[in-house]
């Protein structure tokens, strides 16, 4: 049994860790409004773009001659798999939710026969990929230099992918993130960013008169880059909203289970306490009547 | 008779009001768009927008970098991947 000043100085340090914990949670829920606003400010944009790639890409997509980006390579041997992870920890199981879905997806495609390689952005992804395929990974953008990653972080990482594409380093590449679904949850999600999977057509019979400058080909051309930046963007989004939102959960539990922790100290520190004052007065009793 | 004008970045939705005209900095050379305008759809080059509310007033310029504009029923959205305030 410990003594008493162990326990009170154990109960001490649990307090303090419960405060830190509670800190960290509230400061997760503030900047989870802040990220989730920013998330829904992206949609507009977003949504915009995909209805005017959907119109083109169904326009331009059949003929020969249709951009790189949308029509692939021609083969579809080699694939890059971007890996969206956070930059800090503290966040209960979301990046080891995505390294394990980023895995799971290099297996299945390795077991196709095809090459596989990881583009990293964030910190936390990197050693347990590492770890398990350390000959694959390929790049990696760091975004720990940045407070919040905005779109000029994704239009570099965008760049480089496309210089990538143009230097034929892969033939496909899949964005692996996690999909904010709530505070409490975050689904990981594969997508497939390059080439760009033609949207579905949308039966817009309004479109049919659109007049294009300088022309449909050359507009294209210019959207598919941005499209994919678009995605990127909303990548990096969906990973500071997702960050918060596991971080805010994880602290939560860990202050409620600080506060368990103490409760249970504080009565086995009461019993002890009982106890050594029981023993002295049967000791003095015991003293007096002796005597 | 107003026009209806959005103007949109990654970051946010910076503008949607009514307007008289927006004159447009396109690839191929500038173009106003007034309400009732065709479907029309263009790349635009690093510029000016000129907004002007009303035909008489001053035009508010907004400069922008990389995008393209698209007129439809619903008026002029323009897509810009940057805006400087």
């Amino acid at each position: 049994m410990a003594s008493l000043k162990e326990l009170k100085g154990r109960i001490n340090s649990v307090k303090s860790t419960q405060k830190i914990t509670k800190a960290k949670q509230m400061v997760a829920a503030a900047k989870l409004r802040k990220a989730q606003a920013a998330a829904e400010a992206a949609r507009p944009y977003a949504e915009r773009l995909t209805n005017v790639m959907g119109s083109l890409a169904s326009k331009v997509g059949g003929k020969d001659g249709a951009p790189k980006l949308l029509a692939g390579t021609g083969s579809t041997k080699r694939h890059l798999l971007v890996v969206v992870n956070t930059d800090k920890g503290l966040c209960g199981g979301l990046n080891a939710t995505i390294v394990r879905a980023a895995a799971a997806k290099a297996r299945a495609l390795m077991e196709e026969g095809k090459s596989v390689e990881f583009y990293l952005v964030g910190k936390k992804g990197r050693a347990p990929l590492k770890r398990q395929f350390s000959d694959q990974i390929g790049t990696h953008f760091d975004t720990s230099t940045v407070r919040t990653p905005g779109f000029e972080e994704a239009e570099a990482i965008a760049n480089e992918l496309l210089s990538m594409y143009e230097a034929g380093k892969y033939d496909v590449a899949h964005l692996i993130y996690p999909h904010f679904k709530s505070a409490l949850v975050q689904i990981p999600t594969v997508q497939q960013l390059v080439p760009v999977p033609a949207p579905e057509a949308q039966a817009t019979a309004a479109d049919g008169v659109v007049e294009y400058e300088p022309g449909e080909e050359a507009i294209l051309e210019e959207l598919l880059p941005r499209y994919i930046r678009t995605q990127l963007f909303g990548g990096l989004l969906e990973v500071a909203a997702s960050e918060q939102g596991a971080s805010m959960n994880a602290m939560d539990s860990a202050t409620r289970n600080a506060g368990d922790l103490i409760s249970k100290l504080t009565i086995q520190y009461n019993r002890s306490r009982q106890a050594a004052i029981t023993t002295e007065l049967i000791e003095i009793i015991a003293g007096a009547e002796a005597l | 008779m107003a026009l209806h004008f959005e103007l949109v970045t990654p970051a946010k939705l910076v503008r949607s009001e009514e307007v008289h005209m927006v004159v447009v900095p396109g690839t191929e050379g500038e173009f106003g768009v007034l309400e009732g305008h065709a479907p029309f759809m263009s790349t635009i080059a690093d510029g000016m927008i000129q907004v002007f509310k009303t035909a008489s007033s001053q035009p508010e310029n907004i400069q922008v970098r990389g995008g393209f504009a698209e007129v439809g029923d619903k008026g002029l959205t323009v897509l810009a991947e940057h805006v400087e305030d």
